[in-house]
């Protein structure tokens, strides 16, 4: 397959085409409308539903429809659209219909402004509605990243019953990167055993997240919760760049890590042994893998587009065995690989002095770190 | 011309002049930042004239739209906020009920109003709700670069109806003013257009009113104003003009739909 | 190794084409790129840039405060970027917009008439390919041929009747670096 050049926003929307997507309901929204346009386009031709609903409290309501009747229904949208979609995500979590959710986060809070940001963390790994229930969600790093987890984010939906929440940001959606596509996936007509097809002459089903009964509604999320365990024990994913070596760590997501990527290069050309751990499933966190990770090293850098909310999966992790800095640009502003490449010096250089004056250890030095 | 020029040469003696035209107090000295030909501004400076005139400028609130209008509360010298997308007039709404002696207008687009927020302008029509609703109708959704509205004419292209607006999938234009003015809690629903200078005294007229119904407690009032978007028409300044009379009047024929009897003397 | 370059103008003048041209030429050389632009209402009349990013294995960053090379198609592009150039960087820009004395003697820096290059082209729109030419000369990210190739393929179809002075604007633009170059080396 030859690599073609393709925009973030419009690699997702084809990506989803060729994994199978049938509906597609969506509201405009920057930075993400791209997808929205493309989608507008393409589905049309392949015979495929699109429509531009009327707000994002009605897209998601959309596609909760969609899904109810067995389809691949997909939304796509930014920050405050996201936040008006809580509501309807957790109705689809409540009664267990897949879907796939596409949030190209901006600047926030509020109406904020249409540069990338990361600040949705916790509105996406821990809130994304009412009751108790976490999306999988899954933060890819590049454009190739993007189409791929696009690509197998269907078959998660249905697999686990679930919503699965591609998390990127606006410089992901607005970029442009060589991508190879895969291939077109044929659009399979069987429904599974739970959807709405009409009755025919087999039993009535029913779909819903209504359970008056207090013992019932427990039995169910007990039965919503054994399934969040299985997803958080199958689907963490990761990636660690040269970190078999390293005595310093940083943890990033998304744009994010791959500016990190390029600090960690430059560090280590100062001959700083420093690593990168990038996860790709923000819920479930890939624990266990860092946990391992951070046994090794002497000192964390945490950096986010926001003011430290995947810093708190981090410390859990950590439990105060090693320093943790942490760099948060927020607004929009996108930290630029000085910028990390300076403060990995910085942990090396306190960890060097700690290590060398009067054995003091490293953990001393907490109060200007958090 | 250069004659012209010659017989229009400077004299030294000082002009006898009479000031006619200036910025209004209500408008903030400042370049907005809408595009060659938008309708924006010149729908700023009527309402700002407006409100001089009616002299209630201290005692108005404007809530802003998200939309190219979204930086209004920028232009006006007024008190303002910013609403989320859609939900003007609820917001207003909760201005209004703690303020009732407050002025409160909204100033929305199509969007907004008639997409997103098409619910939050229903009910606070149904419970007449005492704020004016400045609402510019321009066909398509601006600040986000030119998609479909539900005010998109038919057969309309836009970046999101790439094949032109099909009404079997998604519906013929909405004219919500109509649609208000059946509504018993609606004062005044009107429609007016920016397409010519004639047509623009209308929309003066009817700002007038439309603030006037409120301050006299007669209901929601509601001013529809067919406005340009040159950037995602696609069009000249001028063309977009000609847009508005040729292909917009027809779907959107300009008129009173509704006007308090109270409001005739 | 990665070489980051920032193309930047007024909007309308083609900086973002410029750079995806770049791009896709990067790509079809077998190396890796990112282009990103610069997006939102800055668009609308402002200054517009994008920053491309080549390199031989995954691109970290694609976006960079010190670029190794820009294009400046206007005075604010010149004000906002030659201070941020990397030492030992480079920056190209059009000679007959740009009238100020530059401030850093630390980067090579070539003025190109580009305007007027791309006037006797065939018209005022070339000069962002004007530009990319020279730059290539300067630095070799990519062929040249590699660039006209991308112009075959992406030039947009409504343009169609432009190729041919958009490939003159590459050539054209790309002899004339070539010239300064032997000329500031003989001088
Ligand atoms: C919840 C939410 N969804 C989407 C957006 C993105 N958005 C900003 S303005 C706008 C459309 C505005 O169009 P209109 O109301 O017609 O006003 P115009 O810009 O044409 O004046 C949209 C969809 C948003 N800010 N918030």
């Amino acid at each position: 397959m030859a690599r073609e050049l393709w925009k973030g926003n419009e690699a997702l929307a084809e990506a989803a085409i060729r994994a199978g997507v049938e509906a597609f309901f969506g509201y405009p929204i920057t930075p993400q409308t791209e997808l929205l346009e493309y989608m507008a386009r393409r589905m049309p031709e392949l015979g495929r539903a699109f429509l531009q609903a009327e707000s994002e409290i009605a897209a998601i309501n959309m596609v909760y429809g969609a899904a109810c009747a067995g389809a691949r229904a997909m939304t796509s949208s930014s920050s405050p659209g996201i936040s008006l979609m809580q509501e309807g995500l957790s109705y689809i979590a409540g009664s267990e219909t897949p879907c796939v959710v596409v949030d190209i986060m901006r600047g926030g809070p509020g109406l904020g402004n249409i540069q990338p940001g990361q600040a949705d963390y916790f509105q996406l790994t821990r809130s994304a509605g009412h009751g108790d229930f976490h999306p999988l969600v899954l933060a890819p790093a590049t454009v190739q990243e993007a189409v791929d987890l696009t690509y197998i984010s269907f078959d998660l939906a249905f697999q686990y019953r679930t919503i699965v929440i591609i998390a990127g940001d606006g410089a992901l959606g607005q970029m442009m990167e060589p991508v190879e596509m895969p291939p077109m996936r044929e659009i399979s007509q069987e429904r599974p055993d739970w959807a709405l097809t009409g009755v025919d002459d087999r039993p009535p089903r029913t779909i819903t997240s209504l359970y008056l009964d207090a013992d019932e509604l427990e039995r169910t999320n007990l039965r919503l919760q054994e399934k969040l365990q299985r997803v958080a024990a199958n689907e963490q994913r990761w990636e660690s760049y040269m970190t078999d070596d390293a005595e310093f760590l940083v943890v990033a997501f998304g744009t994010v890590a791959r500016i990190a990527r390029s600090a960690v290069r430059t560090a280590r050309a100062a001959g700083i042994r420093v690593g990168l751990f990038r996860p790709i499933s923000l819920w479930p966190y890939p624990a266990a893998a860092l946990d391992q990770i951070v046994s090794r090293v002497q000192g964390v850098l945490v950096a986010e587009m926001n003011a430290g909310q995947m810093l708190e999966d981090v410390r859990m992790i950590v439990r105060g065995r090693v320093p943790i800095r942490f760099l948060g640009r927020m607004g929009g502003v996108i930290p630029m690989p000085d910028e990390i490449a300076a403060e990995i010096s910085h942990i090396a250089r306190v960890n060097h002095r700690s290590n060398g004056s009067n054995g003091k250890s490293p953990l001393s030095e907490r109060s200007t770190v958090l | 011309m250069t004659m012209l020029l010659e017989a229009e040469a400077p004299t030294t003696t000082a002009p006898d002049w009479e000031l006619v035209y200036q910025r209004p107090q209500t408008l903030v000295d400042a370049p907005t930042h809408y595009c060659p030909g938008c309708s924006h501004g010149a729908i700023h400076r009527m309402v700002a004239e407006t409100i001089d005139e009616l002299g209630i400028r201290g005692c108005t609130i404007c809530v802003a739209p998200v939309g190219c209008a979204v930086f209004a509360y920028k232009y006006f010298a007024l008190d303002s906020c910013e609403a989320a997308h859609g939900r003007a007039p609820a917001m207003a709404t909760g201005l209004k009920r703690v303020l009732p002696d407050r002025i409160i207008f909204t100033y929305q687009g199509d969007g907004d109003l008639a997409s997103i927020g098409g619910n939050e302008i229903l009910h606070a029509a149904l419970r007449g709700e005492q704020i004016s609703v400045i609402f510019v109708n321009n066909a398509v959704y601006g600040m986000t670069g030119g998609q479909m509205a539900p005010t998109t004419l038919t057969g309309m292209r836009t970046t999101s109806s790439p094949y032109g607006r099909d009404p079997l999938t998604q519906g013929r234009p909405i004219h919500i003013t109509e649609m208000l003015a059946t509504i018993p809690g609606v004062a005044y629903a009107v429609r007016r257009s920016m397409h010519s200078v004639a047509e623009m005294r209308k929309v003066k007229k009817a700002l007038r009113l439309a603030f006037q119904a409120q301050m006299r407690g007669l209901g929601l009032s509601i001013v529809e104003i067919l406005g340009a978007c040159p950037t995602n028409w696609h069009l000249t300044p001028t063309e977009s003009l000609d847009f508005i009379r040729d292909r917009m009047l027809p779907e959107y024929p300009l008129g009173d739909f509704k006007v308090d009897e109270r409001l005739r003397d | 190794m990665e070489t980051s370059i920032i193309i930047s103008g007024f909007g309308g003048q083609g900086a973002l084409f410029a750079g995806q041209l770049l791009a896709y030429a990067a790509m079809d050389s077998g190396k890796e790129v990112t282009w990103i632009p610069s997006y939102g209402p800055e668009m609308r009349g402002g200054t517009a840039h994008c920053t491309v990013v080549i390199g031989d294995e995954q691109i970290g960053a694609p976006l960079v405060r010190n670029p190794d090379c820009v294009i400046a198609m206007n005075l604010p592009s010149v004000d906002k970027y030659e201070s941020l150039i990397k030492a030992g960087g480079r920056l190209v820009y059009d000679s007959t917009l740009i009238k100020r004395a530059l401030r850093r003697d630390d980067i090579a820096a070539t003025s190109v008439p580009a305007h007027d290059i791309a006037l006797r082209c065939g018209s005022q729109q070339l000069v962002n390919i004007a530009m990319l030419g020279a730059l290539i000369a300067l630095c070799p990210l990519v062929e040249l041929s590699a660039i006209e190739q991308a112009l075959r393929t992406h030039l947009p179809q409504r343009h169609a009747e432009l190729l041919r002075p958009n490939i003159l604007a590459l050539h054209a633009g790309a002899a004339y670096a070539e010239e300064r170059k032997v000329a500031s080396s003989q001088g």
